[in-house]
Formats: C-alpha cells, structure tokens, sequence
C-alpha cells in the first residue's frame, strides 16, 4: 500500500523540519520526504491525500494513559482505549500498570500487548509495575518485564514511599536501560485529601492536598536519581515547587525528564467550586500559581513532555458524592487541542509542542518512534489548525466520558492518525 | 421580595437582602413557638422529608418541629452509613424520594457538596442542614437572629469564633453570614485547625484564644470533636482545655456585654467551662429556641411565602 501525502506543512522536531512538503509512504515506512515528489516507485498510483492548509506531524504519543483492561472492562478496554487514541490524534500510547491484576507480571504485559495487536488501532506499549502488586515492597521482575514487551517502570497511583526500594529500582533499571517512572506523593500528606489545599478547599470545606506532598517526593527521588544516576522520569507534574526543583537538578545535570498533562496548565481549583467530580483528579488541579508555573516549565524546557493521564472511569463512579467519587478525567480525545492552546498563548511554539507530544515521549521511552525520518515506521497524525469545534463527551470513543472540558470550545483538531502506514482514524 | 433560588444550600449564595428577609421573617415567626395553641395551618398539606446521613438531635427536631408548627407533614429518614457503604447510591434515594412527591427535601451529609448535587437534579427544594465541613446555612442564620436580637445589629461587632476552625462548618457559614452583613470577625484555634488561606475569607486569624476575644462583642465557642488528638491536630483534651477554652478567666477580655454562643452539642469542661455556658452571657438557649424560628421562616419562604 501506497500514500502521498500532499502539500501538507511537515513539522518534524526530530529533523527540525517545518516546511511544506510531501510525503511518500510505502509498506507501512516512510520513503521520503520533500518537495512535490514524484509518485512512488513501486506502486505506480499511490492514493493521494491533498493536505493544503493541513499539518503534517509524527504520530503523536501519550506515555501516560490508563486502559483498565485486565479488571475493569467497565470504564475502558485496550480496544475502546485504543480507538480514543486514533481519535485524539495519538498513534502511540503507553498505558500504566494499575489493573486488576496489576501488571507485575510477564503474562499480564503479554495480554496487553496480545489485546492491543488484536484490535490493531494503535501502538500500545506496556508500563510494568515497579514492586509487586504496586505494594511498594517488593521489585517486580524488572528483566522478565521487559523481555516481556514492557518498556518502563512505574508504581503510577501512588509513590513508593520506602526511599531504599525506590533507589534499588533506578539502580536495577538503569542497568536493563529502562526508565522508571515515578508518581510523587507523599501520602502522608496527602492523606485524607481530595483536592488541592488552598483557599477553595478552605472555603468549600474539602480536605486538602497541600502542594509540598508532591514537592517533597519529587525532591527525594531527584536526589535518588542524582545519587545512583539512573534516569528517572516525573510523571504529572503540578507544582510550581515540583518545577523548581527539577529546574534546579536539570541544570546540575541530573538525568530527570518530566511530564504534565493537559489539566494542570488549563485548569485551577476554582474549577471544583460546584463540586463537579469530573474535576476530581490526583495529583488535584492546583492554584493560579502553578498554572503558571507549569506554563513557564513547559515553556523554559523544564517539563518535556505533555501525557494526557487518560483516567476513564464509568458513570456510577463519578455520580456519588465528592468525597467517594473516583479520581481522574478521560483525556484522550481532548490533549492535543488543550495543548494547542499554549500555541495560541504564545507559550510554546508550535514545533516546541510537537517535540513535547512525539519525540520527547519516544526518547524517554526509548522506543523507535517520533519521527519522519526516511525508514522510520510511517506513523503520521494530520492536523487541521483551523477546525473549530466543540468539546462533546457523548461522542468520545473512550467508555470514560468523565471529562471537565465538555462543551469548551477548541481551534485545531487531529483529522488523520496513520499507524505503520494505514490510516486508522480519518475526520476529513 | 422572595428568595431567588429554590435551594438553601449556603449563606455564601445569600445576598444581604436575602438573609434581612429571612431573619425578619423568623423574628415574626417567634411568637408562634410561645402560644398555648402551637400551630398555623400554612403549610397545611405540605410535606418536607428529614434526610439525615449523619447523626443529629437538635437540627433534626428542630426542623420537624418548625414544619409541624407550621402544618406541614414530615417524614424523618435516617442513613445511618453513607450511601456507598449502604449499596444505593445518594442520587438513587433522592430520585426515589422526588417520586413521593414531598415539597422540601432537608439533608445533612458527610460529604461536602452532597446538597448541591440533589439541588441540581430535584425539582423540590433542598435545605443544607449541614454538608460536611463546608456549610451549615440554618445554624448561621439563628446565630445572626440570635445576635441581631441581643444587640440590635451585626453590622459593626466583633465576632470571635474559637475552636476546630478547619472541621467547622458552622465557622464557614458564619464567617460568610457575619462578614455580609458588616460584623467583623476573628478566629482563632490551635495553628493545625486553621486551615490553610481563611484569611481569604475575609477573616483575622489567631492561634491564640486571647488575641480573638479581646474586646469580642460576641464569642462563639465551637465543639471539639474529641477523635482529632488521634489525627495529631492537638496533643491532649487536657492540653486543649486548658489554652483553648473559654473561662472565667478569659472572657473578662471581652466587652463586659458580650454574648457567648455554642452550636451544641457542648462538651462542658473542654471548650467550655460549665459556668460560663450556663452563666449570664450565655444566649447558647436562645439559639436553639431562635433555630425553630428560622427554620419555620425558611420553609415558608420557599414554599412560596413572602410573595407580595
């Protein structure tokens, strides 16, 4: 099978291309890329994709989702997750180990993975469990995992708070060349807590989750990758303290790469006044401050990576009280058109944001992804800058249709996602 | 003038107007409470539902007496454990209540916001009785009713409100009530009960119990809620009663008129002492003679009441 694409805008970061130019795709690769090209080689009709006024970008990858499959089919599956992340522009996406079981084990990262091949939408890439059952413990069999198909480590839902364990894993991981990739929160001040501590918690009587909970794990585990370094990754990051420090341990040369998702650089906790649960989400939305903070670390480098922490739940888990009701939002479908935004503020240049949501995540991941390069798997998402459209959680693909952002509306929108070279979601 | 939402759900939504309305009409409604026949046919073949997913003497009684003082059917129901444990959900009994057709739907819940959500999915009108440690709306309006007759006025008093300031939400809804209508008002408890930002909301905040009540018009002691020294909010009872109380000692740095106020139920002795809640400047009865009051104002006010 054979496309052109067609007068597209190609924005690929890895090359440090932007310019209008065509793109050839063969088998399931990328040929070539340039201008006006000529048909291709072998195949002498390709199907032709006219992409004027379109942009032309990696396929984009999520390294933080959740797809509740093993366990809890009910809020997602690997296949609905799977069409949430074509639709939202996504080609890859890796998906955390807090199933049920948890994925501590070789035979739940190949059922993942077998369930992924099986619906065939995108690319699915296990992240294995750090310590058994996320119990923070024992180490899961780190080796096996990764033979296994896993491609990194995480406990994501809760730290580990045994400071010992968490540097035996970096140690342990450092050696397979694995990333380990962490969720900061000291749960001892955090305990109790259901959104961010502060003046709207004050007034609406909601326990707090006080910044420094993340602060302070994000300040010891920099100091454990620091010490033995390994390379460690922050996942959701939504302090302006957590900023700071990884800021400061960047520029001494600590090997910390960190992420922040969508949520925290488009939303505060003013949103929680009316007690919406859909705005219930862990690490919580935070104050004015670290909005801006966050923005200023996306912007600065500081923050490398924007993962949308895909969270699904079902209704019946979002329709109780604040204090019972599940934490997360759906996030898939909304990411990249939350993120364009930044472009539009004159945050981040548009390339700078592509750099975040392909070859950053690829590079930390450590996966052959990202990128347009000649011989590279032809994995393309196309995008339409000037698509309006509004936010309507009815239509998403994903079984979680818990997301604050329904009825926003947005400019830009992913119209085609190819994976391995045949288009698996198309909206034009 | 009428109320402008159907809901109670907070002072935080009450204009000034609204609470004048609201405590004028309690203060007619008082007499009713003191005749020998103790009962009008207002409400007559109204109905309003108790729905109480946590324990409660005094607010419950109250209300189910200011709505059979007014005529009004009433229904108690008692949830012993939240609505998850139970295994039907909030939304489930409240939906199956709307289907009996009552007139006020009356909760209190554990779970801050809990009100709201019904306010928005019922068509009847929902009164906040308490709602975690976010609002406690009637209780500050019989304070305000409690204090405006005692002094004639809020505007221009000091207010101290000690104790539990994080848990309370008898503080938040009085600090919103007090603060709209022009009283000025000092909190003050242990440093790990003050949570975080309440100057924010338009408060002074003190760690200290002397610096609040000095020159305090009125003092309103909070309840102490004896399971937060296991959450090491404060180390002993012992400790709390002895720098947190009010005493002999220290109400004499309070205006030699003040009043002294207690949301119930006190514990004598912690932050209380014994002769200052039964002693001359106590008005901690005529907050719960007022709470009939109120409630029957409200009931009325929502039930249409007031509509001229």
């Amino acid at each position: 099978m054979t496309l052109l694409l067609k007068g597209g805008r190609v924005v690929d970061p890895s090359r440090k291309v932007d310019g209008v130019a065509d793109l050839l795709i063969e088998n399931g690769k990328i040929v070539s890329s340039g201008k006006a090209l000529p048909k291709g080689k072998k195949s002498p009709d390709p199907e032709v994709l006219d992409l004027r006024d379109k942009w032309v970008v990696p396929g984009l990858i999520d390294m933080h989702t959740h797809l509740r499959e093993p366990g809890f089919e009910y809020k997602e599956t690997i296949a609905s997750g799977s069409e949430a992340a074509v639709a939202g522009g996504f080609s890859s996406i890796a998906c955390m180990p807090n199933t049920d079981p948890i994925n501590d084990s070789r035979s739940v990262t190949e059922f993942i993975r077998r369930k992924a091949t099986e619906c065939g939408l995108a690319n699915v890439y296990p992240i294995a469990a750090i310590t058994v059952k996320s119990e923070g413990s024992l180490l899961s069999e780190f080796w096996d995992l990764k033979d296994a198909g896993a491609i990194g480590f995480s406990d994501d839902g809760k730290s580990v708070m045994n400071a010992s364990l968490i540097r035996r894993a970096l140690e342990y991981a450092a050696s397979l060349n694995m990333p380990v990739i962490v969720h900061c929160e000291d749960k001892n001040l955090s305990a109790g807590g259901v959104m961010h501590e502060g003046a709207v918690a004050t007034e609406l009587g909601l326990a707090g989750i006080p910044a420094i909970a993340e602060d302070v794990m994000v300040a010891r585990d920099l100091l454990l990758a620091e010490y033995t370094g390994a390379a460690l990754h922050i996942a959701h990051v939504s302090t302006a303290g957590a900023v700071r420090l990884i800021r400061e341990a960047k520029s001494r040369g600590v090997r910390v790469t960190a992420e922040t998702a969508p949520h925290y650089f488009s939303l505060t906790d003013e949103a929680l006044r009316g007690f919406d649960t859909n705005t219930k989400v862990y690490p919580p939305l935070r104050s004015f401050e670290d909005c801006r903070a966050i923005r200023e670390g996306l912007s600065d480098g500081t923050l490398d990576v924007i993962a949308s922490d895909h969270a699904p739940h079902a209704r019946t888990d979002k329709e109780v009280e604040f204090d019972y009701a599940a934490t997360g939002l759906t996030g898939l479908e909304t990411s990249f058109a939350l993120s364009l935004r930044l472009v539009a503020d004159g945050v981040l240049a548009f390339p700078d944001l592509i750099e975040k949501m392909t070859i950053n995540p690829a590079r930390i991941l450590r996966i052959p992804k990202g990128t347009l390069a000649a011989g590279a798997d032809a994995d393309i998402t196309v995008i339409d800058p000037d698509r309006e459209w509004t936010v309507d959680r009815t239509l998403f693909h994903s079984r979680g249709k818990n997301s604050p952002f329904h009825g926003w509306v947005m400019k830009g929108k992913p119209v085609m996602t190819i994976v391995g070279g045949v288009i698996r979601y198309r909206d034009v | 003038m009428k109320l402008r939402s159907k809901d109670i759900l907070g002072i935080k939504e009450l204009s000034v107007e609204e609470i004048t309305l609201i405590l004028d009409t309690a203060d007619s409604f008082l007499e009713v409470s003191t005749r020998e026949i103790k009962k009008v046919p207002t409400l007559r073949g109204k109905s309003m539902i108790n729905l109480f997913y946590e324990a409660s003497t005094r607010t419950r009684t109250s209300f189910e007496i200011a709505a059979k003082r007014l005529s009004a059917d009433t229904i108690n129901i008692s949830a012993s454990t939240s609505s998850v444990v139970k295994g039907e959900t909030l939304i489930d009994t409240a939906k199956n209540i709307e289907a009996m057709n009552p007139d006020i739907i009356v909760i209190r819940h554990s779970a801050a916001g809990a009100p709201h959500m019904l306010a928005s999915l019922l068509k009847q009108s929902i009164i906040n009785a308490g709602d975690g440690a976010h609002e406690h709306p009637t209780q500050a309006l019989l304070d305000m009713m409690t204090i405006r007759s005692r002094k004639g006025r809020i505007a221009g008093l000091k207010v101290a409100i000690v104790g539990d300031i994080s848990h309370s939400r008898v503080a938040r809804s009085n600090i919103h009530g007090l603060t709209k209508m022009g009283a000025r008002v000092f909190v003050a408890g242990p440093a790990t009960m003050l949570p975080r930002d309440i100057e924010s909301l338009g408060v002074v905040a003190y760690s200290r119990i002397d610096e609040a009540i000095r020159d305090a018009d009125i003092v309103m002691m909070l309840r102490i809620q004896t399971e937060r020294e296991k959450q090491n909010l404060f180390p002993s009872l012992r400790e709390y009663a002895t720098y947190f109380s009010l005493n002999r000692k220290n109400i004499a740095l309070a205006r030699e008129d003040c009043i002294v106020m207690h949301p119930g139920p006190l514990n004598r002795g912690v932050e209380i002492s014994p002769d200052i809640a039964d002693g001359p400047h106590s008005v901690i009865l005529d907050q719960v003679t007022n709470g009939v009051a109120v409630r029957m104002a409200l009931l009325y006010l929502l039930t249409g009441g007031g509509n001229s």
